[in-house]
């Protein structure tokens, strides 16, 4: 009987510490040392505007934009209240459909060559904030087409863009889309 | 993919694990230290706070319990567990730090959750950013996190004094070793890992979420213009860090690890991995070291290693594969994020599913099908390479009590281990501790697959599906939480079938693997002798076949009628 006691008493007794003091206190070392890190790293326009994160991507359709990976959240696409993939199996002729769309898409805009795998098939969170380097090179002509720039100052932006694997050999070469394009609308001002 | 992209990848695979095994003897030590009650270098910090919980909850940390009332003690602390985040999770609606104001779970999804946090599984129902309040993330479910795996260290450390005592009554106090694992092991790494992920991006806040303006409005559907973007806020970093640590994985968004603010980076993703391998691999040492016996700790290192390392080549192997029914090149990138690259995602993969953890920072439902029959494989293995906090040894040393038995019968010699004999209580708890998870997953399956109930759950048809099926049922019983997330579970049906299965699938091996301790302490001890089978060497093989043996001949049938034959659709094409 003792220990019904003790066991009501120990729960509480760490509810209060690990589930109050702990991430309080977490929050508290954070916003001392990593404020803009733990506010979520927002991207902020120069009225004061939250514009939105760099590491949570954004949707662009717009031929003069890089596009992204699809994403599969639910309602619209890169919709950050509903991260998540499609879960759609490898032999599934729903998905084996929907890739053959898009790659359609790619093609009609102008890609040419071999499909780069990422920019065709949906990520993990629904938020994939990157591409890989050949996926967004694929999309040097249209973009700059669009823009009525050259392709070779738009290559030395993306290639400016690369970022390397962290520390040489963690992950994966990428480039952040959302920094991509609001670099590109920078230097068009 | 290049062949340099495959040397790199295999470069961060193999720094990874070597980091783990350095890590192993120095974590032991200390994890030993704190367990059989010696000074460590965080004492003169901890101990008045450890302290002040004995005073205050009228706990006498040196009376020692017998196997049964540690059990018990084990079993009331986690009833009432359950029985406070169940109440935590029906009334969320009116509890403060809910600024979205998510209503009070329904009472199936509630009873789902609670269970599965508390008994260290983390499967979800339900998705984070749409559903739980602050207060419930953190102090229902990451309160969980701790405890559950501070219970995990208890068994496990209780099961340790059955080998290391002699001819003894007690297998130590339940309140001083949840109060020991959870103060000294857990607390100050989740504390310096939370902050670490902090650094890096991960988003730890109260904030309410936060709308913000997208840089090209998009049309969204039934033609509405979509001009801003809803980031989720909330005290991420915090509960990220003992999610992994304690190897339980309940994500606090739905996406999991692949969340860009759970998992920014692909040192975060590395620092992840990390986390959950840390303690289950330096468990061994601390075991070695209590039985005085350090080679038997290395030995069950090595043999949990091997496998790992088998999984995870394999894994990566599929896919970087790819998909052939794309007819596109590269790798499987399907519900795969492009920073981790495929070396991080596939050894999340089989880090996640080998550990009981279950975070994801890859949909395993979108792996390709030899791809996805790794996580299922390690987990109907019984998480036993390293498997969960505390739970994935004492489901190993119940397979290594197995490997003596049956070997001392191929062979004439007598069982024994660590200079105990195996007897018939040793090998009725030990079966009953590797089965109870098997058995589970095949009634329970059997039961999904008959009814309409079960099956309509399915997203994806054909044998997929029924791999889907079975990995609801592997995950669960295993106490693991991982997902081949298309399966609708936030059904009556399957909330109620699964925390049964997630209940019996962890208590059930936690009460007889404290039977056999108490079994197992009783004995005296025989020195080695010439008739004594050798534990190491060879014996790692061997143990290694047997778990594989068991493993395969549970699951073989449903396997070759899920992933093997998706297999065979997808490389023959339709």
């Amino acid at each position: 009987m003792k220990d019904i006691k003790r066991a009501i008493l120990v729960l509480l007794v760490f509810t209060i510490l690990l589930g109050i003091v702990y991430p309080l206190a977490v929050t508290g070392a954070a916003m001392i040392l990593f404020p803009k890190q733990a506010a979520g790293s927002l991207i902020y326009k120069d009225n004061g505007t939250a514009a939105g994160s760099w590491l949570i991507g954004q949707s662009f359709t717009d031929p003069k934009y890089f596009w992204p990976r699809p994403s599969a959240t639910a309602d619209f696409e890169y919709n950050p209240l509903a991260s998540g993939g499609s879960n759609l199996g490898p032999t599934n002729l729903v998905m084996i459909e929907n890739v053959r769309k898009r790659v359609k898409v790619l093609r009609d805009s102008g890609i040419k060559g071999s499909v780069p795998v990422d920019l065709v098939t949906t990520s993990s969170s629904g938020l994939d904030p990157h591409l890989t380097p050949q996926a967004a090179f694929a999309q040097v002509p249209r973009v700059a087409k669009s823009r009525n720039i050259p392709e070779e100052e738009l290559k030395s932006l993306v290639m400016s863009q690369v970022e390397k694997r962290q520390f040489g050999f963690l992950g994966a070469e990428r480039v952040n889309v959302l920094k991509l394009n609001f670099a590109m609308d920078e230097v068009e001002k | 993919m290049l062949p340099a992209d495959v040397l790199i990848d295999s470069a961060q695979i193999l720094a990874l694990l070597a980091l783990i095994t350095l890590l192993t003897k120095p974590l032991g030590g200390y994890m030993a230290k704190v367990y059989l009650g010696e000074r460590t270098l965080l004492s003169p910090l901890l101990s008045p706070v450890e302290r002040t919980i004995y005073r205050l909850a009228g706990i006498d940390e040196k009376a020692e319990m017998g196997w049964k009332q540690y059990a018990i003690a084990m079993l009331l602390f986690n009833m009432f567990g359950i029985l406070l985040l169940y109440s935590i999770l029906l009334l969320q609606g009116g509890l403060p730090f809910n600024p979205q104001k998510f209503p009070g779970f329904s009472w199936h999804l509630a009873l789902n959750t609670a269970v599965s946090f508390v008994t260290n599984t983390n499967w979800q129902a339900y998705s984070g950013e749409s559903a739980a309040s602050y207060f419930t993330q953190a102090a229902g479910l990451a309160v969980q996190n701790f405890l559950s795996s501070a219970t995990g260290m208890a068994v496990m450390i209780a099961l340790i004094r059955g080998f290391s005592r002699r001819m003894a009554e007690n297998i130590g106090n339940f309140w001083a070793d949840l109060t020991r694992g959870a103060l000294y092991i857990l607390l100050p790494i989740a504390l310096a890992a939370a902050l670490l992920l902090v650094s890096q991006g991960v988003i730890q806040n109260f904030s309410p979420y936060l709308k913000t303006t997208l840089l090209q409005p998009i049309a969204g559907p039934g033609g509405r213009i979509i001009a801003e973007q809803t980031l989720p806020m909330g005290p991420v970093a915090s509960q990220e860090a003992i999610k992994e640590l304690g190897t339980n994985g309940g994500g606090f968004f739905n996406a999991n690890s692949s969340h860009p603010y759970e998992n920014p980076t692909p040192f975060t993703n590395a620092f992840e991995i990390f986390l959950i391998l840390l303690i289950p691999a330096a468990l061994t040492n601390t075991f070695g070291r209590m039985c005085k016996s350090q080679r038997d700790g290395w030995a069950i290192y090595a043999t949990m290693m091997f496998l790992l390392v088998i999984a995870v080549g394999a894994l990566y192997m599929a896919e970087l594969g790819g998909n052939p029914l794309l007819a596109l090149q590269g790798p499987n990138m399907e519900g795969k994020d492009v920073r981790f690259g495929l070396g991080g995602s596939a050894l999340f993969s089989a880090t996640t599913t080998a550990t009981s953890c279950g975070a994801v920072n890859t949909m395993h439902d979108s792996l390709t099908p030899l791809g996805g029959m790794v996580p299922l494989l390690l987990m109907l293995l019984g998480e036993v390479v390293f498997g969960g906090v505390g739970s994935g040894l004492y489901t190993m040393l119940a397979f290594v009590v197995i490997a003596v038995f049956t070997a001392g019968l191929m062979i004439g010699r007598t069982p024994e281990y660590l200079g105990k004999k195996i007897e018939i209580t040793e090998m009725w708890t030990s079966v009953i501790t590797v089965f109870t998870a098997g058995i589970l997953i095949l009634i329970l399956d059997s039961i999904a697959l008959v009814t309409t109930a079960g099956t309509g759950s399915i997203l994806n048809p054909g044998a997929h599906g029924l791999s889907e099926i079975l990995y609801a049922f592997a995950s669960p019983s295993n106490n693991n939480g991982s997902a081949f997330a298309g399966l609708n579970a936030n059904t009556v049906f399957y909330n109620v079938l699964l925390s049964v299965a997630m209940l019996g699938g962890r208590f059930i091996p936690a009460v007889a693997v404290l039977w056999m301790a108490g079994s197992l302490v009783r004995k005296k001890y025989i020195p080695p002798s010439v008739g004594t089978l050798p534990t190491d060497g060879l014996f790692i093989a061997w143990l290694a076949a047997v778990i594989l043996i068991v493993g395969a001949l549970t699951f073989f049938p449903a396997l070759s009628l899920g992933p093997i034959v998706e297999h065979m659709i997808m490389s023959g094409g339709y």
